[in-house]
């Protein structure tokens, strides 16, 4: 079964977002969009499900509290509570204002950095990946609509030529 | 336009009248001399009280001893009476300034979104200035009550008592600045000031309505930016004159900015619950979830901000503990326990739990509990911070604190209220109101 996919081209982005309507309207499954900057409200229409990065995040941070508190009542009430100016070590919660700065920044810096590299992870962005661009244009000014073709290619084109498209393309994909 | 609902209005008035009664009762049940201080304090004789009998025994068994213990009996009477007086002073005093600071954050928060050009909050704006409504009203009981304390009605500030100063070198050098002419002077003209621009800034934004052309709109801009300048060293004075001389032998840089967090998230949380009651019941057409998203979100930053300065302040002193400092907090952790902490958990805690997602800032129900557990946590703050330097440790939520709040929040509800159905509630030329309306997140 051959793969062939539609490259349905665009040089405006409320003309992309009438498209993307029209092709969800019309029951044509999209792969995917490429654009070359962030276009507000395109995942509505596409109707992707909403990120889980923000809950990621938020379970992150609490690692990070707790990794914060442990480690400053490890080091200094339980392993070596020494007498340090006055403080008293005897219980954590008697020391607590001097750790809360740490907490906070372990707290930051785990919620920050984990979330970051499960972006990188989820969206598998790392250094020396080869680029997946279908067209060097949509990096500049051009957006790009990729639709998969099921034995129904000239209605297809027809369609996309109707949406404003520039230029509409079919292409086999490996 | 609005119309003040007579259920609505009959709930001020009872809250009121049921207020009124709470003060009337806290001032007759305050003891008037020494005599009724010492049957209460003989009537609950525990904790440091029974100390103080067992250790005055004592000094009867040596004869010489007992003119001093007698004396050091009636100061130890005389200092219980005059905080047991003060305490429905105190009472009063609390709601009083932290019902007039709500309606003042309001106003800056008002000024803020006319001098950053908000594209999202000109819907709100009748509903800001109905809030600061009473401003004036407030402002005009604080006064009084200050005069009172310079009439020495009371001893809520101990500075104001030529006695004490005589004796207190500490308060003696500052009474360059803590002076009853230049104080009374200073609190005249940083309320008058405020309630100037409130004054003119709704008289503007009215001459908008029905203008020709924006000059009105740019009159209030600039007009907003110089009350702004005005507000935050006005705010940082009156900070130090209405709460910090309170504490008169103690002082914190960073007091003006706690205060102002304190006061100012209450008044984005008034915002909020007054604009989700105007919208329950139908009147602002044009507001919509993202608004009150919006609001939610100030809440929840500033509630954080609120939170940073008090642990800055009580963390700075706690890790120096400086001994003049620190009794500050020594009182309020040893007598306040309660209280101190829990102000923490209700402003911080709390919010910073239910505030942070998405979803729940724009459900009416959850904004309306994280909003009351918010105001009553920062009463809380206000209440921690007048009452240690004026009652001690005969504080007690009870008839006189309560009443004080019932009266001041039925008058609030009522000025607010009543000022609403004064004007349209969505301004008319004002060159953002397209976008605000539109507005979406």
């Amino acid at each position: 079964m051959s793969n062939k996919v539609i490259h349905a081209i665009y040089n405006d982005d409320d003309i992309l977002m009438d498209a993307v309507k029209k092709t969800r309207a019309a029951h044509h499954h999209i792969e995917e969009v490429f654009t070359p900057f962030p276009v507000h409200g395109l995942d509505k229409a596409m109707g992707l499900a909403p990120t889980r990065l923000a809950i990621c995040s938020f379970i992150y941070g609490l690692c990070g509290l707790s990794f914060g508190t442990w480690m400053m009542n490890y080091i200094m009430i339980q392993d070596w509570p020494q007498d340090i100016g006055g403080k008293p070590s005897f219980s954590y919660i008697e020391n607590m204002p001097s750790f809360v700065p740490i907490m906070f920044e372990e707290t930051v810096f785990f919620a920050a950095h984990l979330m970051v590299i499960t972006f990188y992870m989820r969206s598998r962005l790392w250094p020396f990946k080869e680029a997946e661009n279908p067209d060097v244009r949509t990096t500049d000014d051009h957006f790009l609509m990729e639709v998969s073709v099921n034995n129904n290619e000239k209605e297809l084109v027809s369609f996309f030529e109707n949406t404003g498209a520039v230029e509409v393309k079919v292409i086999e994909k490996h | 336009m609005y119309t003040f609902s007579s259920k609505l209005k009959t709930f001020s008035l009872i809250l009121m009248a049921v207020g009124l009664l709470g003060i009337g009762y806290g001032f007759i049940s305050a003891p008037k001399n020494i005599q009724e201080v010492e049957t209460i304090l003989a009537s609950d004789a525990h904790g440091s009280h029974e100390v103080f009998n067992t250790s005055s025994d004592a000094h009867v068994v040596s004869g010489e001893n007992k003119v001093s213990a007698d004396a050091e009996h009636k100061e130890h009477l005389e200092h219980v009476l005059n905080q047991l007086q003060n305490k429905p002073w105190s009472a009063l005093y609390v709601a009083c300034i932290f019902f007039m600071l709500i309606s003042l954050g309001v106003l800056a928060f008002y000024a803020i979104q006319q001098v950053a050009q908000a594209g999202w909050s000109p819907v709100l704006f009748r509903v800001m200035q109905g809030i600061t409504a009473y401003l004036p009203v407030g402002s005009v009981i604080f006064f009084v009550i200050l005069i009172f304390c310079g009439l020495h009605f009371n001893n809520l500030f101990i500075w104001l008592d030529p006695n004490v100063v005589a004796e207190d070198k500490i308060i003696a050098n500052k009474t360059s600045f803590l002076n009853f002419p230049f104080w009374i002077v200073r609190a005249a003209v940083f309320l008058i000031g405020w309630n100037l621009y409130r004054y003119f800034s709704r008289k503007n934004c009215l001459a908008q309505d029905e203008a020709k052309d924006d000059s009105f709109y740019k009159k209030n801009f600039k007009m907003s930016a110089g009350f702004l300048v005005f507000f935050i060293v006005t705010e940082s004075i009156m900070s130090w004159d209405w709460i910090m001389s309170i504490d008169p032998h103690w002082f914190s840089t960073l007091f003006g900015w706690y205060v102002f967090a304190s006061f100012f998230v209450s008044a984005i949380t008034t915002i909020c619950l007054t604009t989700l009651y105007l919208k329950s019941k139908g009147y602002l057409e044009h507001v919509n979830t993202s608004h009150i998203h919006d609001l939610a979100k100030f809440m929840f930053g500033f509630s954080v901000f609120w939170t940073y300065l008090w642990f800055s302040q009580f963390m700075l002193i706690w890790y120096a503990n400086i001994p003049e400092e620190v009794t500050y907090f020594v009182t309020r952790i040893q007598v306040y326990n309660l209280p101190f902490f829990g102000a923490v958990v209700m402003n911080f805690v709390f919010p910073i739990l239910i505030l942070i997602n998405t979803d729940f800032k724009r459900i009416t129900w959850v904004l309306v509990m994280a909003g009351s557990v918010i105001l009553f946590g920062h009463y809380i703050d206000f209440f921690n911070m007048i009452m240690p330097g004026t009652v001690g440790d005969h504080w007690f939520i009870g008839v006189s604190e309560i009443g004080s709040v019932f009266f001041f929040l039925g008058l609030f509800i009522y000025v607010v209220f009543t000022a609403l159905t004064k004007a349209p509630l969505l301004p008319k030329r004002n060159p953002f109101i397209e976008e605000s309306k539109h507005f979406h997140y």
